[in-house]
C-alpha cells in the first residue's frame, strides 16, 4: 500500500462522508477550533502590536516575551493544562493561542514600526488625531505585513488543532490519534490531507482577503 | 501675523536648537527661514504649529498665544508641506488631496470638488485624479503635497524644505509655480530651505539662522545681498553676490539703440554708415538672425551661414539687469539684443552701458536709502 492509495482509499469509503465521526463534521470541528483560536490570538496580539509600533515603546519586552512564548512546546503545554483544568476546550484554546500571538504580535508591531515616517508627519502636521493617524494612515500601509502574521498564525493554529484530539476533542485529529491506536493507517493518512489541505485552503483565503483589503496604491510595493 | 518671540528650544541632553530668536513673519508674503544644517530652522518652523513645544518664549499668531488654541483646530488652520511630499500610498491622488476638508467635516462629494480644483491650480493633470502616489514623478508628488496643504484653504502654509529633494529642473519649475500661486491666493507663508539661492528666489523677506539657532539677519534679500549683516551672512550667501543682486533690478530702464539692426535683404543702402563694427541682421518679421560685420554684409549679403551667434535675447522690463548682462557677456560681439515678448529685436545695448546702468542703479539705491534714514 503506497500513501495515495491511503488517500484514494480514506475518500473513497463513504462511510466517511456522513455521521458524528465524519469528514465534513470533523472539518467543521477543526475549523471551529481555528477560527476560535485565531480570533483570541488577534485580539491580544492586533492591539497590543498596534500599540507599541504606533508609539515604539515596548518593543524590546514584545520581542523577549515573544520568542519565550515560541519556545513553550505545545504538546507539553497542552498535556499540562489539561492535567491542570481538566478536559474541555479551555485546554486546547491556550496553547493554540500562546502558539498564534508571537507571529501576529511581533509582525503587526514590525509593521507599524516600519511604516515611512514622512506622511505619519505630514497627517500630524495638518492636524490629525493619533488614533486617526495609527487606523487611517498607518494601518492600511502596515496592512500586507500584518495580514502575513496573521497568515502564518492562522496556518500554524490548523496544522497544530489535531492536539485536541489527545484530550478528547473533535477535529481533523481525530483521524490521526485513532488511526495511529488502531493502526489504521488509511485513517492517519487521510487526516492528514484534510489538515494539509486546510492549510492550502486557509492560505488561499488569505490570499483573497489581500486583495480585497489591500488598497493598490500598498500593494504594489 | 506671526509674532516669535524670546522663543528658545533646548532638548534634554543640553542642545540648544533655537536660542532666543525673535522674528515677525508678515501677513501674505513668503518668509524664508535658510542657514546651514543644525541652525534651528526646521525646529523653528515646526513650534509654529506645535509639532515641537519652545522650551521658553511664546509664538503669537494674530496676537493670541498659539498655546491657547487646541493644537489640532491650530494645525488644521496652517497647511504643512513637507520634502518628500510625504503622501498617503493608500490613497489616490484625489482622496489625498481631499484630507483636510474631509477632516473638517465636509461631505465626500465637496471635498472631492475641491481636490479637483486644487490639482488644477497646481498645475496637475486631472487624469492624475485616480492614480496613486507611486505612480506619479517627485515633482507630481511634491505638487499633490502643495495642494493637500492648500486644500481647506488655510490662511498659512508652512513649508520644510519641499523642493530639495527634486532635480535643479523641476525644482525650478516648483518655485515659479509656489510664485505664481502665492500671486494668486496671498497666503502668509513660511519656507524653510538650505538653498540660499531658493531664498533669495522666493523669499519676501530672509532670515538667515546660523548654527546654535541665533538670527544673524532678517532681511528682504536685495538688502540680504547688498548689506550683509556680517561676515557668516556674508560667506553665506557666496562669492558672486554682486552679480546676484542685479536679479533686483529691472532692466527697463535700459538706453536701447536700434542704429545697427538691420533687416536682411535691406541692407545694402544701410552698411557701414555708423561706424559701428557689428550689424544685427534681422529676418523680415524683425526676429534676430545674428551679427554681422558691415563689410561682409555689402560683399555677400546675409547669409545666415556666415552670421555670428546673437546669444541669448532679454526682454526689457521683464528681465532683470543681471539678465541683460548675461546676453551681453554671452554674446560675441558684447552686446545684447533685447526683444518684444514676440521675439521682436527693439533694440541693442552694449556691456558699457550695462555698465552705467548698474553704477546708476546703485546710486540711486544709495541715495533712496538715505532718504529713507
Amino acid at each position: 500500500m503506497n500513501v495515495l492509495g491511503f488517500v484514494s482509499d480514506f475518500f473513497g469509503d463513504s462511510a466517511h462522508w456522513h455521521g458524528y465521526d465524519g469528514i465534513p463534521h470533523r472539518l467543521l470541528e477543526h475549523v471551529q477550533y481555528s477560527l476560535l483560536a485565531l480570533a483570541l490570538a488577534a485580539a491580544i496580539g492586533l492591539p497590543v502590536g498596534l500599540v507599541t509600533g504606533h508609539t515604539g515603546r515596548g518593543g524590546n519586552a514584545l520581542a523577549l516575551l515573544a520568542t519565550a512564548a515560541r519556545a513553550l512546546p505545545s504538546f507539553g503545554l497542552l498535556v499540562l493544562m489539561a492535567v491542570l483544568l481538566g478536559i474541555g476546550l479551555v485546554p486546547v484554546m491556550i496553547p493554540l493561542v500562546v502558539l498564534a500571538v508571537p507571529p501576529i504580535l511581533v509582525t503587526t508591531y514590525e509593521a507599524v514600526r516600519s511604516v515611512d515616517p514622512s506622511p505619519v508627519d505630514a497627517a500630524r502636521g495638518m492636524g490629525m488625531r493619533e488614533t486617526r493617524i495609527l487606523f487611517q494612515v498607518e494601518m492600511p500601509v502596515a496592512l500586507p505585513l500584518i495580514l502575513s502574521g496573521l497568515r502564518s498564525a492562522a496556518v500554524q493554529i490548523v496544522s497544530t488543532a489535531t492536539i485536541a484530539a489527545y484530550v478528547s476533542l473533535g477535529g481533523l485529529g481525530r483521524y490521526i490519534v485513532d488511526g495511529l491506536y488502531q493502526r489504521d493507517y488509511e485513517k492517519v493518512v487521510g487526516g492528514a490531507t484534510l489538515v494539509a489541505v486546510l492549510a492550502l485552503v486557509t492560505l488561499a483565503v488569505f490570499w483573497a482577503v489581500g486583495r480585497l483589503v489591500v488598497s493598490p496604491g500598498v500593494r504594489r510595493h | 501675523m506671526i509674532r516669535i518671540e524670546e522663543v528658545t528650544k533646548r532638548y534634554p541632553d543640553g542642545t540648544v536648537a533655537v536660542d532666543r530668536l525673535c522674528l515677525e513673519i508678515p501677513d501674505r508674503a513668503i518668509t524664508v527661514l535658510v542657514g546651514p544644517s543644525g541652525c534651528g530652522k526646521t525646529t523653528t518652523l515646526r513650534m509654529i504649529n506645535r509639532m515641537v513645544e519652545p522650551s521658553e518664549g511664546a509664538i503669537y499668531l494674530d496676537g493670541a498665544d498659539i498655546r491657547r488654541r487646541p493644537v489640532t483646530a491650530l494645525r488644521r488652520s496652517m497647511g504643512y508641506v513637507i520634502q518628500n511630499a510625504g503622501l498617503f500610498q493608500h490613497r489616490t491622488i484625489l482622496d489625498n488631496i481631499a484630507t483636510v476638508p474631509r477632516m473638517l467635516g465636509w461631505g465626500k462629494r465637496r471635498a472631492r470638488e475641491r481636490a479637483a480644483e486644487l490639482m488644477e491650480r497646481v498645475g496637475l493633470d486631472a487624469s492624475l485624479a485616480g492614480r496613486y502616489p507611486y505612480q506619479l514623478s517627485g515633482g507630481q508628488q511634491q505638487r499633490v503635497g502643495v495642494a493637500r496643504a492648500l486644500a481647506a484653504d488655510p490662511p498659512v502654509l508652512l513649508m520644510d524644505e519641499p523642493f530639495s529633494a527634486v532635480d535643479p529642473v523641476v525644482r525650478k519649475g516648483l518655485q515659479d509655480e509656489l510664485l505664481r500661486i502665492q500671486d494668486e491666493l496671498g497666503k502668509t507663508i513660511v519656507f524653510v530651505t538650505h538653498d540660499i539661492d531658493e531664498a533669495i528666489k522666493l523669499g519676501t523677506r530672509v532670515a538667515v539662522l546660523r548654527t546654535g539657532g541665533r538670527l544673524a539677519q532678517f532681511a528682504p534679500p536685495a538688502e540680504l545681498l547688498s548689506d550683509p549683516a556680517d561676515s557668516f551672512v556674508e560667506d553665506f550667501l557666496g562669492a558672486d553676490r554682486g552679480i546676484r543682486r542685479l536679479s533686483f533690478f529691472p532692466s527697463d530702464g535700459l538706453e536701447l539703440t536700434t542704429d545697427p539692426v538691420v533687416r536682411a535683404g535691406a541692407t545694402a543702402e544701410r552698411t557701414g554708415g555708423f561706424g559701428a563694427p557689428y550689424l544685427l541682421v534681422t529676418d523680415a518679421q524683425g526676429r534676430p538672425l545674428g551679427w554681422s560685420r558691415p563689410q561682409d554684409l555689402a560683399a555677400g549679403g546675409a547669409d545666415p551661414g556666415r552670421l555670428l551667434p546673437y546669444g541669448r535675447p532679454f526682454v526689457p522690463g521683464t528681465d532683470s539687469l543681471r539678465a541683460a548682462l548675461d546676453c551681453a557677456v554671452l554674446s560675441p560681439t558684447g552686446w545684447a539684443v533685447a526683444v518684444d515678448s514676440g521675439g521682436r529685436v527693439t533694440g541693442v545695448v552694449s556691456q558699457q552701458t550695462i555698465g552705467e546702468a548698474i553704477r546708476g542703479a546703485h546710486a540711486g539705491e544709495r541715495a533712496a536709502g538715505e532718504v529713507a534714514r
